[in-house]
């Protein structure tokens, strides 16, 4: 007993892997198809406890070194593989190494035990994915009604179309886009750009503006995703510009300051900045003041500025979206360094069909996107399917206004829930979840406290919300739940079962 | 709306990749595309205008697409029965794809290999077309500065999707046609060496089966030799088989992934292969593309990646529904082939009796054309001359093959599927009327030789950089 051991697996799996310390307690038998390691210097070792390991694997060969001896296990069903794994790129590995981050963690979860009210009453109920179920019965609706507009079928859509979007689809995002970002603004489709989705219209940009090892500032706490948008395959860096609670995670030009002075200082070359407005995950708009110093900011420092404006049309609250273009739009310089990203997946509720853009006034930033679109680039189908439905000026118009209602509906409701239990929110205007201050439930005020408590909310009381540190908030104990996925009546089950953690919280103090 | 500069207002910074030429439009090959948008033929409206042959798209089935899309409406989630799947996909933005997304296209796939191999659809991963597919499968494999040998004359496009945002380097190994531009085993040592040598580091070999822009299917025994070179030396191969149902002729088409099991030192680790559904489907628009490894490591990496290029939910489901009916994807690999060689054929024959010769192609959506006897020099400037006396005079634009980095003068890719028969004869009477007057008449070649590039008859073929597009006319960068 008490022997020490280490599991090395000396050829490449699938699946998730975890780091783990040495254990002094024999693991598994059974859970041995959970390991796997990377290469010899970089053994990914597991932890037997692990209960998270559940995508599919093959292992095919585990070597135990367990005190003095040494055991071979072989696993069944083995593809055959060479013994040394063939080498992924260095820029792969990373990559290619499992994401603990909770907010993936999060969804891997759900995926595998998705909460239904009758199907799979006991399974995790999803505030993790800032989609919008709203209101697609209204989406459905339409397409009932206009089966032959978008119909397939004749016509050469289903040949080569520009890669940055066919000419009718630009107007018609142009379109939708003057109405979502603000009313007076009129966007002409020469300056619009469309990619599958905001995802890689974000990593164009920073291929386009930023060199390998240049840097972008980014307001904190932020979107998870962006960490794999700007710098996986770009080179780029983030830094990370720490908001404050106490000035409700608003941006502040100071903030800003200090963070570029400091890269400066360790010689890195700061490219521009990235915000997104409406914010994710707080939920609240920069003001018109704010924006024009942000402006004013990058025009003194000669960066380029990406807002990020996908959730515009998820204004819930008494407020007004400023877009960034209507500060352009006031100023007549300038106009070449701000650059928006939107899109379709939040606003009209069609993520799964890849809808983004890129708005720009430089017209080098749209020559290069435009190259760029032909590795992301909108199915024509599912342009042919859009175009009637954005130029469908009522429908558009009772869409975004039945979303802002049932949005502020359901938000209230939420809110509400989390007021009965004495949970503190930061109250939003905007975006498609709720910004919760849980920092009461944890045991200890910090990183770890709080994913303490994540992992109780996932696996006890088996909700998945995303923690403020996958979105890197400097304050520990912020959880991003977004509530455009749950039905109205699962609000209150939200509610018991963070009710139920709670509980398990105090206790333990 | 007035757009700037960055040299003017606004930042004045830019990237490197956006600034460098590593998109590769600024390459003649993109010329002529420019000189049929300017003036595209249409065989009422504008007779005389320019016939594309530059753009390899599958036309010439698409009403077998169109029947069957239109006799399965639950397809398509725009009618009255396909409707009710919508909600279920208009959030599913996973980037494992449907799983009837991807068992459709693995049995596809094993289909047109003659179901002689099984494809495993958790192998599948995603991509914007092979264009998404190609550039993932590099920044898996290699790292900036790292090298892929490429056989070439090959598709011009890799110089832009391998290497533009990957920093990547293409080593070609030039192939000839004393032996039909079939890449030999030495060629391929010895670049390989060469490259050693010099201090760049090999990552793999791109090989195109069947071959772009030749037309031609790599056999068996060459298959084994290449497979057996890259796993000995623990380097990757790429397979782009984006042309496989293309074949219409022998010998039957032969996959990397059926030659595995009969080279003992394979290591299934570094072969990849690569696909879509734009050229044997005829579906570009769709932007369908496969990135297919035997590596796990490279598909869980590959599909991490491909939140950047995933596939519409919308087209997962249609492709998924008509990939799996098994009558259609029958009679479409039966059909589709046919139309291919009898098209081709037209061609091949019509030229052959003026006197054209082509290499002996028996897939793809091209020929490789053999035009050196019209070279009174045998020199790349004298091709492109004679190129532009083909797309300015003949009005035909086809592309040259100093575009693909062919190493011999001459040599021009014709692409024949993407137009009706009406503009096929067109294209072939045009092309046998410049045969005849280029044999009769001395004046002509004289005036041929004098032309320069950019003199006053070619104003058109002169702009670098591309013009709105007509509605009709092909995106100016596609796959080709």
């Amino acid at each position: 007993m008490g022997c020490f051991f280490c599991w090395i697996v000396v050829s490449f799996q699938r699946g998730i892997a975890r780091e783990i310390e040495a254990q002094n307690k024999w693991a598994q038998r059974v859970e041995m198809s959970y390991f796997f390691v990377l290469s010899a210097d970089d053994a990914l070792l597991r932890s037997p406890s692990s209960s998270r390991t559940r995508t599919s694997m093959r292992p095919t060969l585990a070597l135990q070194v367990r005190g003095g001896g040494l055991g071979l296990l072989m696993c069944s069903h083995l593809p055959r593989k060479s013994v040394v794994p063939a080498p992924l790129s260095r820029r792969a590995v990373p990559i290619y190494r499992p994401n603990h981050s909770p907010y993936y963690v999060g969804l891997d979860r759900v995926r595998e035990d998705p909460y239904d009210r009758v199907a799979n009453p006991h399974g995790v109920i999803q505030l993790g994915l800032s989609d919008n179920k709203l209101c697609l019965d209204l989406i459905e609706d339409w397409m009932s009604k206009h089966f032959e507009s978008s119909a397939i079928g004749g016509g050469d859509f289903a040949m080569y179309q520009p890669f940055d979007g066919m000419p009718e689809m630009k107007l018609a995002m142009a379109g939708f886009m003057s109405k979502v970002l603000g009313g007076t603004l009129s966007f002409d489709p020469s300056n619009v750009v469309l990619t599958a989705g905001a995802t890689p219209a974000i990593e164009i940009l920073c291929f386009c503006l930023a060199d390998h090892g240049n840097a972008f500032l980014v307001p904190t706490p932020y979107y998870p995703g962006f960490d794999r948008d700007m710098t996986w395959r770009t080179g780029v860096e983030v830094i990370p510009v720490h908001c404050r609670s106490a000035d409700s995670f608003t941006l502040s030009i100071t903030a800003l300051d200090q963070a570029f002075d400091q890269a400066m200082k360790k010689g890195l070359k700061v490219s521009g900045v990235l915000i997104s407005n409406p914010s994710n995950p707080v939920g609240n708009l920069l003001s018109r003041d704010m924006l024009c110093n942000l402006l004013e900011f990058a025009r003194e420092k000669n960066i380029h500025i990406i807002s990020d404006e996908i959730f515009a049309g998820s204004v819930h609250g008494d407020a007004e979206f400023v877009s960034m273009l209507e500060i352009l739009d006031l100023v007549e310089y300038d106009k070449g360094r701000v650059h928006v990203v939107y899109g379709l997946s939040k606003d009209l509720s069609v993520a799964g069909f890849r809808v983004g853009a890129i708005h720009s006034y430089n017209e080098d930033v749209l020559a290069a996107s435009k190259k760029l679109t032909r590795f992301s680039s909108i199915s024509s189908l599912t342009q042919r399917l859009l175009v009637p439905m954005l130029t469908d000026s009522g429908f558009i118009n009772t869409f975004l206004g039945t979303n802002r209602d049932r949005s502020r509906e359901t938000y209230k409701l939420f809110v509400e829930g989390l007021e009965q239990l004495g949970v503190n929110y930061l109250d939003s205007v905007a975006g498609s979840y709720c910004w919760v201050d849980m920092g009461g439930f944890m045991s200890s005020y910090s990183e770890k406290g709080e994913l303490e408590l994540w992992e109780k909310l996932l696996e006890v009381s088996k909700v998945n919300a995303t923690p403020g540190s996958a979105c890197h908030c400097a304050e520990p104990g912020w959880f991003r739940c977004c509530f455009t996925t749950i039905l109205k009546d699962d609000i209150p089950v939200v509610m018991d079962r963070i009710n139920k953690v709670a509980k398990l919280c105090k206790h333990a103090r | 709306m007035v757009g700037c500069s960055s040299d003017g207002d606004g930042s004045k910074v830019l990237s490197k990749i956006a600034m460098n030429g590593g998109h590769g439009e600024d390459s003649p090959y993109f010329e002529g595309w420019k000189a049929y948008d300017n003036n595209p033929f249409h065989p009422t409206q504008n007779p005389n205008g320019v016939i594309q042959m530059g753009l390899s798209e599958n036309q010439l089935c698409f009403d077998l697409i169109e029947d069957w899309i239109k006799n399965n409406p639950k397809a398509s989630i725009c009618t009255a029965d396909g409707v009710e799947n919508f909600r279920n996909i208009t959030n599913f933005q996973d980037y494992h794809g449907l799983p009837e997304f991807r068992q459709a296209l693995a049995k596809f796939m094993a289909r047109i290999r003659g179901n002689r191999v099984e494809f495993d659809a958790d192998r599948i991963v995603m991509s914007s077309g092979c264009t998404g597919a190609s550039e993932t499968l590099m920044f898996c494999l290699a790292d900036p500065g790292d090298a892929f040998l490429v056989p070439s004359p090959y598709y011009p496009a890799f110089n832009r999707d391998l290497r533009w945002r990957t920093g990547v380097q293409l080593i070609p190994i030039s192939c000839h046609s004393s032996n039909n531009f079939q890449l030999t085993l030495s060629d391929l040592e010895s670049a390989y060496s060469k490259a050693i040598e010099s201090g760049v580091k090999v990552k793999g070999l791109i090989l195109t089966n069947p071959s772009n822009p030749l037309g031609t299917t790599s056999d068996v025994d060459t298959l084994k030799a290449l497979l057996e070179f890259t796993s000995r030396r623990k380097i990757h191969i790429v397979c782009d088989e984006i042309y496989s149902a293309t074949v219409f002729a022998p010998p039957v088409f032969t996959s990397i992934s059926e030659v595995m099991r009969e080279v003992e030192c394979c290591d299934p680790c570094f072969v990849h292969f690569i696909y879509s559904l734009s050229k044997d489907l005829g579906l570009p628009g769709f932007r369908v593309g496969v990135l297919y490894s035997y590596n796990d490591a490279v598909v869980s990496t590959a599909r991490k990646m491909s939140s950047f290029g995933l596939v519409s939910s919308q087209t997962q489901l249609l492709v998924a529904s008509m990939l799996s009916d098994g009558d259609f994807v029958e009679r479409f690999l039966g059909e589709s082939p046919r139309r291919l060689r009898d098209r081709h054929r037209k061609f091949v024959e019509v030229l052959g009796r003026v006197g054209i010769g082509c290499l002996k192609g028996n897939a793809g959506l091209f020929f490789w054309m053999d035009f050196r006897k019209f070279l009174e020099e045998e020199t790349f400037e004298e091709e492109m001359r004679l190129w532009r006396v083909i797309v300015h005079d003949i009005r035909l634009n086809v592309s040259p093959g100093s575009s693909f980095g062919c190493a011999e003068p001459g040599f021009f890719r014709v692409c024949f599927a993407n137009m009706d028969e009406v503009t096929a004869d067109v294209a072939l009477g045009r092309i046998g009327a410049f045969v005849t007057r280029w044999h009769g008449d001395k004046n002509l070649r004289l005036s041929f030789k004098s032309l320069k590039s950019g003199d006053e008859n070619n104003n058109s073929l002169s702009m670098t950089s591309p013009h709105v597009m007509s509605p009709r006319s092909p995106v100016v960068i596609a796959r080709n």
